[in-house]
């Protein structure tokens, strides 16, 4: 209560000059206090280990992060719009599955067949996600753990819950191969932030992907087509998780059926990491950018180092918590 | 002298980073007595009754309860010395019971940890009957209204043995019914001897229940007294700080060609067979009590629900929305009731709000032209003269009346040709409700119309060039030339 008090009385009472500079001075430290967070973080490592800074390793840290990357870009703009997408996870598991199917052995189908068969499963997943959200108002949170669940289980079903190996040499270029020295699935990385960056930015649906989120009633009444927004979204995640399931088979030249059990909670973690909030309408996509960067870093910081992954989930666990406190005292001082 | 008062506030001293946002408030408040606390927006009241509350510090000045000198540092010491406040922005626990909500932290116990329920309910019905409040104390908070949540806190204030009693407009969410149930309650905590800080832009209403006033400008303290001994003419100026030469004003001309016709309009359960017209270059008033049906009206004339019955024209071309998209291309816009509730993105900038309605406009191929949006935004800023440090301000940092102006803004983006208009002065200040007047009066020129609902008398009257009368979901009259008076109002709307 008293922080209402408080935030009212400051916007009645001095409504124009502080709060211009505190505004500014909070948007310096959403655009950057995370890229100051990512480079300092990067400059303990390097000191810590000279290798971490040698090419290689940061080619590999850039490689591993890409498929959490495409992830959680789909992530964020489901939890703009106030949402969640808790199946990412199963949705790349199942793409890449059928994706495999066309691409396997001597009878593999031309390199564009799997890809539009892992593009288009993913993309159909999500719309459902997407249509029953929209059109029937199932929560996010429950609709998602629902096809968490069934999207999995289609996943073994599709064939009988055994792996699809030896995979066609063109369909793992987009795993294995490298472009003018930057590995393809960076290269898909980059491609889709940017493409989602500007989509945010400057389109008109970019707009309509805040206006939901910082108020569904005052979009409804401004004439924004809240639902076809909320649909496509989830539409959006689950053409990702499409990307994304192509991305691992292929880097792993296999799609297992168990593959991506929990990467919702790492998506999750760099939106949040990144600043966007989860009560939506408010968030960036460099944020999570950083976010991914960050998560990716520390990983692989901490495996230089000899941590043991059990450490590791405890010190990811407390950046996001860390990243959520930091969040909300900006906000309230703001 | 001042040991008799309750509570004496004097110099009060408040700067945030240097700006000064109080420079000498001042208040003297008698025991049983109701004390309006008036002044626009930015005038310090928020500034002063948040010292009080220890919510902020102050940094210069004294308050003294009951001639001892006090220094609060939180909302709990002020609490301790029986000042309690009831806003709007308070939020209780929908899911909780009224008596759970009244003993929130200080529930009764059994055996030292479980809550003895039966002597909890007992005792919030002894406080709830004392004020007269026909409220069961076993209900969910969640299923009362606004009014009965208010009258709740009342009967929480009382029972922590507030003396001290700080009221932030809380009758501007309230119909007017609930408004006399809350004035008797507020007239029991009087008689019980308690002090009532009473904050409010409706003046009627001061006039009607204030014993004393003071009133602040710019942040600082202006006059104080009775307000017997003052008149509403007397009380705006001195708000205001200039001479008012007319609180309304209103220079459009109602032409012939008719712009919107409604017939037979029916939504069971909120309003029936409702027809109405409007003419170029008419202010339309809708009156009704809360509750009456007009709000839904105004949402079904603009496709958020669909009628059950009834047809609609515009420009004489049949108008059948299935959504506020259809109904803004037929010229449509509509300011709500609720500015914060689905008027506007709080968190978002002046600049987005302002083109939300009308991305389109600033857009080609899909692309958000920042430029032109800008542009387009300053330009309202400056015609609206919308206080704010740039147009990249977050809309949450700003008063009521700016907030609106915004609002307002964004629905002019649309260019609309019919404008309906839902309580638009509620919340907002005595000169942003002139500004509101004079746009009102402006912009039905021109061939336009505008459809405006309001529970204020006086600014029905004073703005209206024809009424429509609302009782429980009916339309009950419509008035015009000397029909249109305050007792023709009052008596077809209850």
């Amino acid at each position: 209560m008293s922080q209402q008090v408080l935030a009212k009385d400051k916007g009645v009472e001095e409504p124009a000059k502080n709060s211009g500079i505190s505004k500014r001075l909070s948007d310096f430290m959403v655009s950057y206090g995370i890229i100051i967070a990512f480079l300092f973080i990067c400059a303990v490592l390097s000191v810590i280990s000279p290798y971490f800074l040698s090419t290689n390793n940061l080619l590999n840290v850039l490689r591993q992060v890409s498929i959490n990357g495409v992830l959680a870009i789909g992530m964020t703009f489901v939890i703009l719009t106030r949402g969640i997408d808790l199946s990412v996870g199963s949705l790349m598991a199942c793409s890449s599955i059928v994706a495999a199917s066309f691409a396997a052995g001597s009878e593999a189908s031309f390199i564009l067949v799997p890809i539009m068969m892992g593009l288009v499963t993913g993309l159909t997943l999500g719309a459902v996600n997407g249509l029953l959200i929209a059109r029937f108002a199932i929560p996010p949170f429950v609709m998602t753990l629902g096809m968490l669940s069934m999207a999995r289980g289609l996943t073994y079903i599709y064939n009988d819950g055994m792996p699809i190996s030896n995979l066609d040499a063109t369909f793992r270029f987009i795993g294995q191969g490298v472009v003018l020295g930057m590995p393809v699935p960076v290269l898909l990385f980059l491609g889709v932030f940017l493409i989602s960056w500007f989509t945010l930015r400057y389109t008109t649906f970019g707009r309509y992907v805040y206006a939901v989120g910082g108020n569904p009633q005052a979009a409804m009444v401004s004439g924004i087509n809240v639902r076809r927004v909320t649909f496509t979204v989830y539409a959006i995640s689950g053409l990702l998780c499409g990307l994304a399931g192509l991305m691992i088979a292929a880097r792993t030249g296999a799609a297992l059926p168990q593959a991506g059990v929990a990467y919702e909670l790492d998506a999750i973690a760099a939106v949040v990491i990144g600043g966007t909030s989860l009560a939506g309408g408010r968030g960036r996509i460099v944020g999570t950018l950083f976010g991914v960067l960050i998560i990716g870093v520390l990983n692989n910081g901490l495996d230089l180092l000899g941590v043991s992954s059990f450490y590791q989930q405890v010190v990811k666990g407390g950046i996001i918590v860390l990243a959520v406190m930091l969040d909300r005292s900006r906000l309230s001082s703001s | 002298m001042s040991n008799n008062l309750l509570l004496e506030a004097s110099n009060i001293t408040k700067s945030f980073s240097g700006v000064p946002a109080l420079e000498n408030g001042v208040l003297r408040l008698r025991p049983g007595s109701i004390h309006a606390l008036c002044g626009g927006n930015g005038a310090g009241k928020s500034t002063l009754l948040n010292i009080l509350m220890g919510v902020l510090p102050r940094d210069g000045g004294s308050i003294k309860i009951e001639g001892r000198d006090v220094h609060f540092s939180s909302p709990k010491d002020a609490l301790g010395f029986g000042i309690s406040m009831i806003s709007q922005e308070l939020e209780p626990v929908p899911e909780l019971t009224v008596a759970e909500n009244i003993f929130l932290g200080r529930e009764p116990k059994k055996a030292g940890f479980i809550v003895d329920y039966r002597r909890m309910f007992d005792q919030a019905r002894d406080v709830l009957g004392e004020l007269n409040i026909q409220i069961e104390p076993t209900v969910k908070l969640g299923s009362l209204s606004i009014a009965e949540i208010q009258m709740v806190e009342i009967a929480k204030a009382i029972s922590q043995n507030a003396r001290i009693i700080i009221m932030d407009e809380p009758t501007s969410a309230i119909g007017e019914r609930e408004t006399e149930l809350l004035f008797e309650a507020v007239h029991k905590l009087k008689d019980r001897g308690a002090g009532i800080i009473y904050v409010s832009h409706r003046m009627n209403e001061l006039f009607r229940i204030a014993d004393d006033y003071t009133i602040m400008r710019d942040g600082t303290f202006v006059g104080t007294g009775s307000m017997g001994d003052i008149d509403r003419k007397y009380l705006i100026d001195t708000i205001l700080g200039k001479e008012l030469q007319e609180e309304f004003s209103k220079f459009n001309v109602p032409g012939e060609r008719e712009i919107l016709r409604v017939e037979h309009y029916t939504r069971h359960g909120e309003f029936k067979d409702i027809s109405l017209s409007l003419k170029e270059g008419e202010i339309l008033g809708i009156f009704g009590l809360m509750g009456s049906g007009r709000s839904e009206f105004l949402n079904t004339l603009f496709g958020i629900n669909a009628p059950h019955d009834g047809e609609a024209w515009i420009d004489g071309a049949k108008f059948t929305p299935r959504g506020p998209r259809d109904a803004m291309d037929a010229g449509m816009a509509y300011v709500t009731e609720d500015r914060k509730g689905n008027g506007l993105l709080v968190g978002s900038s002046i600049r987005n709000n302002i083109s939300m309605a009308s991305v389109k406009k600033v857009s080609k191929l899909g692309l958000v032209s920042s430029r032109k949006e800008a542009k387009v935004a300053r330009l309202q800023v400056e015609n609206h003269q919308i206080k704010s440090s740039s147009i990249e301000m977050e809309v949450r940092h700003m008063s009521g009346g700016n907030q609106q102006k915004v609002v307002l803004a964004k629905w002019l983006q649309t260019d609309p040709n019919i404008l309906m208009l839902d309580e638009p002065t509620r919340g907002i200040d005595v000169g942003a409700k002139r500004e509101m007047y004079r746009f009102m009066s402006e912009f039905s020129r021109n061939g336009k119309g505008v459809i405006m609902t309001s529970s204020e008398i006086p600014e029905i009257l004073g703005m209206s060039d024809r009424v429509i009368v609302f009782r429980k979901g009916r339309l009950a009259g419509e008035l015009s030339g000397s029909d249109l008076n305050q007792d023709n109002l009052a008596r077809l709307s209850s």
